[in-house]
């Protein structure tokens, strides 16, 4: 709902209707200073691009690394180490990652100058914010391919996979080519709406673009936030016009995905059919899954690079380390940050709790009727993630200013609260539906009432994954931009639009410092999520 | 309007929506408001103010200016019983967007904005649409101090009137600063074309905050300080007709340092402080700042080499006032006029004059304060990097701000692609 009111409110400045400012008349003239815009079409372009990119390649690099690795033992281990990335914002992420891939940053410092000979970063060196877009399909790769390797993991619990690994190999198929023809195809379907979600995020992020894409022009998204923040008022229009405008190209390419799919899909027909046992896509998919431990290490790095600064005195090029660790900015930082940090936590356990109790609450109505979620529901959950957050949420300020609760906390609190339930009740709706109905069945046929069964019998078999579920929708909370910024009115800081706001360039040991915490808190909380089922239950069996 | 109301129809969230603007539509029939000037005295509005939590919208990029703000605070707290929160901002025009949006909403007191940083463009925004306060910088005591002759852009903001709309805090004057270990002092450009010629000789090496940066359309403006074909013309509007022969020069001399600046010209650093990291990461060689002592607490703050100096131009840079001003629908009118006062406090002033803290320049004549309040101004001896007095050249005005508008629009149109 607050979607829908969001979307009216961004939708009538962009046919000219905001009264405030004199709009008063329908009209198209936001659509044409849009348009007449200096450099418009390179942003739509740029979007696209990065969109279209980043969603191609991280599916690809997740799919390689899967292929590879999903029928060995070790996998599961490693997935443990995989997940903490998701709990990463994306801001923390990308700041990192602009140091480490800087023409003054670390890789280059590493090299220099005894391999490179540069006594400074070369000047004609172009590595960040590049006119391509390639960096930022770079940093969101770091994000999405986690995240869709888990996802497909996840999956594959659902689809017979050993079995038809066993039969593939008596055929002769070599793993990852068997794994790519005979398991990905029952996969794919479940992966559809994360794959969506990751196409929508990366071509209307703003906060992910702010730090690594041009700025001369910016992609789409940016140009709209931009203008929303403009001090020529007029500037709302077009600013609606062009937050309407992302939507639409959101929504035409999640169709042109649909075809897309089609195609592929004729082609893989056409590719099984031939019989191929295997050769050149066993190499492609041990580069694909090459990239994807590449990305995985970037992301550590760009964590840990910033952890190096907050404790730096000064590190200039071509110092590979800091010349000197202090804890000054902590000392100097610490009083200030501790407000941003509780602002920050209690948003997150607060919309998590709440999304959790929500979840659970509409899954145990679910089993008790005994009747799954249509599609279309489904589809409803996923509706926030899918529409670009820059199309709505101005109107959504609209609404909340008019309800007088902007800039309060709850009224952050809702705003996360919209983004925070659908990722909740998707991670938690597989493994509650996989239960067992024999547990609570039995449960029920010993006398036990209802509530009885969900609190003594269910919950205690589902804790970890209640508690993943919990640690998910807290780093969600913990990630968001664009709503903290237009539902706090700036007044309610978290350490994602604060380190946003420090990205523009400032000091980057006190970047440092918030980066850091903006990924040690989720990180926190998914570690507890993890431990302390495990402790509880680690005279169970089975359930530890 | 009414065709697209009509179409909706439905759920509580979507009426919700529609109610907003609805008010909006009424809000807007009302007429605009008008500015009612400030009568109070000042003890009612003092008494007012106490207990009143103040909601100062700062730009909040530069890490020095949050910290003296942080301390405004403090003293505020301690002296009148005021509280003060930073909302921190990207850009400044963040906060005019609020006051518009809650206008929309038909919220005309009790407004979530109590204060903004403010000057130039926004100002002259915000004074246009009638969405400012006051007058009120006469109610406040201490701005009998304030240097109105000499110091003109006090009451002068980008040749609008400042008309007692907002109220004046620190000076600034454009500066280069530069790495004196790489490059010898009197080797550093002293006007717009030795300022080409050095970029020809250091390829890669100058650049500038982009034009849609307040600062990065300085550095055009001071060109045309320089350029255009008279100073006077500047202090009027520019229009239609006179725009494209003034700037006709500027473009020219553009036209040729553009591809040899930083990433052939094509890219720019967002703000100020981004291009402080680029100095300090050796991407490049000269940053242009409005803080004169930008070197000296730069050094002081680790954030530059300590070898880094500043220098001016011959003819003299652009200066300017930073202002604070308060919306017409601010919640906390007293609590923010307590701080706009204390701002122009001596014991304020002479704290953000010291390059230890902030370097800008005093906004009072010094004749107005008596002899113990001068001693508060006494110059910092020996610290690195603050240029001499009288080393930066004299202050040029900033040009009318319909310039700025017109030159980013140009920029834009020629560059942005």
């Amino acid at each position: 709902m607050p979607v829908a009111a969001g979307l009216v409110g961004t939708a009538l400045p962009a046919f000219g209707v905001l009264p405030a400012i004199g709009g008063r008349t329908l009209s198209l003239d936001a659509w044409r200073a849009l348009f007449e815009q200096p450099g418009v079409l390179t942003s739509i372009r740029l979007s696209l691009q990065v969109g279209v990119l980043a969603t191609v390649l991280s599916l690809a690099v997740a799919v390689a690394f899967c292929a590879l690795l999903a029928e060995r033992a070790a996998l599961r281990r490693l997935s443990a180490w995989i997940a903490p990335m998701l709990a990463t914002p994306h801001v923390a992420v990308a700041v990192g990652f602009a140091f480490l891939i800087a023409p003054s940053g670390w890789l280059v410092r590493l090299l220099s100058p005894e391999v490179t000979g540069w006594e400074r970063p070369p000047a004609g060196l172009v590595t960040l914010r590049d006119h391509a877009g390639f960096a930022m399909v770079a940093g969101l790769l770091l994000k999405e391919v986690p995240y869709l390797a888990l996802m497909t993991l996840a999956a594959l619990n659902q689809v017979p996979h050993r079995a038809l690994r066993m039969t593939t190999a008596a055929l002769g198929y070599r793993d990852a080519t068997a794994w790519i023809k005979a398991v990905l195809p029952l996969v794919y379907p479940q992966l559809r709406l994360p794959i969506f979600a990751v196409l929508a995020f990366s071509v209307s992020t703003v906060e992910v673009a702010l730090i690594l894409a041009p700025g001369n022009p910016p992609p789409l998204a940016v140009l709209a936030a931009r203008w929303f923040a403009d001090y020529d008022l007029q500037r709302y229009f077009p600013a609606a016009a062009a937050a309407l405008l992302q939507l639409l190209i959101v929504v035409a390419l999640l169709g042109a995905w649909l075809v897309g799919e089609r195609a592929v899909a004729w082609l893989g027909t056409a590719w099984c059919e031939r019989g191929g046992r295997g050769g050149a896509a066993e190499v492609i998919v041990r580069v694909g899954a090459g990239l994807g431990v590449a990305t995985f290490a970037a992301g550590v790095a760009a964590l840990v690079l910033m952890l190096l600064w907050s404790f730096a005195d000064s590190w200039r090029f071509p110092a590979a380390w800091p010349d000197r660790l202090s804890v000054d900015n902590w000392m100097v930082q610490g009083p200030r940050v501790t407000g941003v940090v509780a602002n920050t936590a209690s948003l997150a356990f607060c919309t998590a709790l709440a999304a959790l109790l929500l979840s659970i609450a509409c899954l145990e109505s679910e089993s008790r009727r005994d009747h799954p979620p249509t599609r279309r529901a489904m589809w409803l959950a996923y509706a926030p993630l899918l529409v670009p957050q820059i199309a709505f949420l101005y109107g959504f300020q609209v609404v909340l200013v008019q309800l007088a609760v902007d800039g309060r906390w709850l009224a952050v609190a809702w705003s996360h609260f919209v983004f925070v339930l659908p990722y909740v009740f998707l991670s938690l709706a597989d493994p509650w539906r996989a239960l067992d109905v024999r547990y609570p069945r039995s449960a029920a046929a010993l006398g036990a009432p209802p509530w009885q069964t969900l609190v003594r019998v269910r919950m205690p078999m589902l804790a970890r994954p209640i508690g993943v579920a919990f640690a998910i929708g807290f780093a969600v909370s913990v990630g968001q931009y664009l709503p903290t910024l237009f539902a706090g009115a700036g007044r309610i800081a978290t350490l994602t639009t604060e380190a946003v706001t420090l990205s523009a360039g400032a000091d980057r040991r006190i970047l440092g410092v918030y980066t850091f915490l903006q990924a040690a808190l989720p990180l926190l909380v998914y570690l507890a999520a993890i431990v302390a089922p495990a402790l509880a239950f680690r005279h169970r069996r089975g359930m530890a | 309007m009414s065709r697209a109301i009509e179409r909706i129809d439905g759920t509580t969230a979507r009426r919700r929506a529609l109610r907003a603007i609805g008010a909006a539509v009424v809000c807007a029939f009302a007429g605009r408001i008008h500015a009612e000037p400030e009568t109070r005295s000042w003890d009612a509005i003092s008494s007012a103010a106490r207990g009143q939590t103040v909601y100062w919208n700062a730009w909040a990029g530069d890490e020095r200016t949050n910290a003296f703000i942080a301390w405004v605070g403090d003293e505020v707290k301690k002296r009148h019983g005021v509280t003060v929160r930073q909302v921190n901002l990207k850009d400044t025009a963040e906060a005019v967007t609020r006051v518009v949006a809650e206008k929309t909403a038909g919220r005309d007191s009790g407004g979530s904005v109590d204060l903004i940083w403010i000057n130039g463009p926004n100002f002259l925004a915000m004074k246009e649409k009638g969405l400012l306060h006051g007058p009120f910088t006469q109610a406040l005591p201490n701005y009998r101090l304030v240097d109105t002759t000499s110091k003109r852009s006090n009451v002068v903001d980008f040749t609008v009137p400042v008309d007692g709309l907002e109220s004046p805090w620190r000076l600034a004057q454009l500066v280069y600063v530069y790495d004196s270990a790489r490059h010898r002092p009197d080797t550093m450009p002293r006007t717009a074309n030795a300022l080409l010629e050095w970029a020809r000789a250091h390829p890669g090496r100058l650049t500038h905050p982009t034009v849609r940066n307040f600062l990065g359309a300085t550095f055009l403006k001071q060109a045309l300080a320089e350029l255009a074909p008279s100073a006077e013309v500047l202090q009027g509007p520019a229009t239609d007709t006179n725009f494209a022969a003034v700037t006709a020069p500027l473009w020219s001399w553009y036209e040729r340092l553009r591809p040899l600046l930083w990433r052939d010209g094509r890219e720019f650093p967002e703000s100020g402080p981004a291009q402080r990291q680029l100095l300090n990461d050796g991407d490049i060689d000269v940053l242009i700042s409005f803080n004169p002592a930008e070197a000296a607490t730069s050094i002081a703050n680790k954030l530059l080499p300590p070898t880094v100096r500043t220098f001016g131009m011959t003819r003299g840079t652009i200066g300017n006032t930073s202002f604070v001003a308060i919306p017409y629908n601010a919640a906390h009118k007293e609590g923010a006029m307590v701080v706009a006062n204390f701002l122009l406090d001596p014991v304020a002033q002479a704290r953000q004059q010291d390059p230890a803290v902030l370097g800008n320049a005093t906004v009072l004549d010094m004749a107005k304060l008596n002899d113990a309040e001068q001693r508060l101004f006494a110059p910092n001896a020996g610290v690195a990097g603050l240029p001499a007095p009288g080393e930066l050249g004299p202050v040029l005005l900033e040009p009318h701000a319909s310039w700025m508008t017109r030159i980013s629009a140009e920029w834009e149109k020629r560059y942005s692609h």
